[in-house]
């Protein structure tokens, strides 16, 4: 058994993090993230890692390009806003292969937008984190307890990967205060260290380099490699929670914090009679396209996409699947206003009342 | 006689600058005091964008190749994770003094304990000579074709004078590559800020004032010349700061 705690989603990450090997973190002020970079400022000092307030989101995503390019275990984390500031860097990390983890506590957007809880930051997530046309697996955890399950591997699919990997949550969780079992802490051995790290600590006697500079025919097959990449995401990756979506006349497609607000109305709804169901992807890419693609359209009358953001962002990729067989409705709250019981509750409560099984 | 021969820090094919241009004799500086010290195997270059990207086709030691402005950023990711090796980066003026300048001026302000060579050559030369925050006054470029007027473009950009006024950086100087006296003078500058760097002393900064025929549209003669009297007279070479001396 693992340690149990009561911590605040942002911390429960952070000491993930740790536990996952971990020992790099360069970061920059921003709310709702603060509690990760001020857990690990002196967390990481403990366990012989190093931790950088960095001048600015767009610098402290290129230490961790550095610390990364050593084989070192490196993250960083922020808001909407900060992400798009390290948009740049992501895209070199994976334009020189490098393996990082980057954590969105997401917040109102655009622009400033505001520093309540929202979830504006799909589209920015699943289709261009940065410029010239890249995916990292974006993971989207519901509890402080999967957010450390995820984080505690984000390493060994970005390594195994050689590309950066996304935790997408957003303010609610971020803050919330939840009990956690953290698993013991992963030993990281120098011989250990991939071959393709800068570090000589493992060994390498002879010259190594790492660049996102190639020639055009070199670039043109790593772009296609990353196709494939991505293809096998697909196959092997996808991560999903279906609830109630045997019988389902209705399938609720919700993630993060939406998808708990929306199981609360599922049940309620269940209670009077209407045949709701949800399925919830865990990762946002790989999308669990085959889950909404191979549902019963005989059965299924409408999917219901809830998310804390208006207008919906997800709205695409799940239309891409349904391909008309049904028709898709939206419901969200957005700007930082959260989700609440009542509202998703009536929002579900409206469109399924109003079809053929009403009453 | 000393006998003269490549660097075995430097690969065996060409090295991609133009003729006369003098950030071939820095990299060979920079690769021979890294030998002279034996750290060859232990030293890891940070190559930042401009030609001194150029590095990329040629540094035959280990090298990280990192986005415009940002080699200061990725060389504290570095040298905080393997405080072992001899790090350095190597940036031009566009690079560390306008995209780059937060983080040159935060790593030097950390007082993180690696080296950056500066290649001031007062024109983004890779990109085809357009204006650099170190053009001088009256300079023609692509982007000032009648000089540079500092009613709009403000005035050029004095490194080493800025990052002397830090408290943590440990040596900060600046040598002039257009005579033999300057080259050996900066081969000294360069071989002690490797030094302070190997004794954990903290931030060293070089600044090496170089040319560029190419964008200057200059012969190589006529730019050793033009720096003589145009370019070392407002970037002045000499020791900025040195807290081994001015203690």
């Amino acid at each position: 058994m693992g340690e149990k705690k009561f911590m605040k989603g942002n911390e429960a990450i952070a000491e993930a993090a740790v536990r996952g090997g971990c020992r790099f973190f360069a970061g920059y002020p921003i709310t709702p993230q603060n509690e990760i970079p001020e857990y690990l400022s002196w967390r990481l000092p403990e366990v012989g890692g190093s931790y950088v307030q960095g001048e600015s989101e767009i610098a402290s995503v290129n230490m961790v390009y550095g610390a990364a390019a050593m084989g070192t275990r490196a993250m960083t984390s922020s808001s909407g806003p900060g992400i798009s500031l390290k948009a740049e860097g992501i895209s070199y990390l994976a334009a020189a292969m490098l393996p990082a983890l980057i954590v969105n506590i997401s917040r109102g957007g655009p622009g400033l937008g505001s520093i309540q809880p929202a979830q504006s930051d799909y589209l920015q997530a699943t289709k261009a984190l940065g410029h010239g046309g890249f995916h990292a697996m974006v993971f989207a955890p519901n509890s402080a307890q999967e957010a450390v399950d995820i984080v505690y591997d984000a390493w060994e699919y970005a390594e195994r990967d050689r590309n950066p990997v996304l935790v997408l949550m957003d303010g609610c969780l971020g803050n919330i205060m939840e009990e956690v079992e953290l698993p013991p802490m992963k030993e990281l051995k120098d011989e250990d260290l991939p071959e393709w790290s800068l570090s000589r600590r493992n060994g390498r006697d002879y010259q190594g380099n790492i660049t996102p500079i190639y020639t055009e025919l070199i670039l043109e097959g790593l772009n296609a490699a990353a196709g494939e990449m991505y293809k096998a995401w697909e196959e092997d990756d996808v991560k999903v929670e279906e609830f109630m979506t045997e019988d389902a006349e209705y399938v609720v497609v919700a993630y993060g914090i939406a998808s708990r607000v929306a199981k609360e109305a599922i049940i309620n709804l269940r209670e009077q009679g209407f045949k709701v169901g949800m399925i919830r992807p865990i990762t946002l890419f790989p999308f669990p396209k085959a889950n909404i693609k191979n549902l019963d359209y005989s059965r299924v009358k409408g999917i219901i996409d809830i998310e804390m953001t208006i207008p919906a962002q997800m709205r695409e990729d799940i239309e891409l699947q349904v391909l008309g067989r049904c028709p898709v409705y939206e419901y969200g709250r957005s700007g930082g206003v959260l989700l609440d019981d009542e509202g998703v509750y009536e929002a579900i409560y409206e469109i399924v009342s109003g079809g053929e099984i009403d009453g | 006689m000393a006998e003269y021969k490549r660097s075995t820090l430097i690969a065996d094919s060409p090295s991609g600058y133009c003729p006369g241009c003098l950030h071939s004799l820095a990299t060979r500086l920079v690769s021979d005091v890294i030998e002279e010290l034996g750290q060859g195997d232990n030293s890891l270059n940070v190559i930042s964008v401009g030609c001194s990207a150029l590095n990329i086709l040629y540094w035959g030691g280990d090298f990280l190749s990192v986005a415009h402005g940002r080699a200061p950023a990725a060389a504290t990711g570095i040298k905080r994770s393997n405080p072992e090796r001899l790090v350095f980066a190597y940036q031009g003026d566009g690079d560390l003094a306008a995209i780059g300048l937060s983080e040159i001026m935060s790593a030097a302000n950390r007082g993180e304990n690696f080296t950056v060579i500066f290649a001031n050559n007062q024109t983004y030369g890779m990109t085809g000579g357009q204006m650099a925050p170190t053009t001088l006054i009256g300079q023609k470029t692509t982007t000032t074709v009648y000089g540079r007027d500092p009613a709009t473009t403000g005035y050029p950009m004095k490194m080493c004078e800025l990052i002397s006024t830090l408290e943590a950086p440990c040596y900060v100087a600046r040598f002039a590559l257009n005579s033999p006296k300057g080259v050996r003078e900066a081969r000294a500058g360069i071989k002690k800020a490797f030094e302070l760097q190997l004794q954990g002393k903290g931030f060293t900064f070089v600044e090496l004032l170089t040319n560029c025929p190419t964008n200057w549209k200059m012969t190589p003669l006529q730019t050793l010349d033009y720096m003589n009297t145009n370019t070392i007279p407002y970037f002045k070479p000499g020791v900025y700061k040195d807290t081994e001396v001015d203690k």
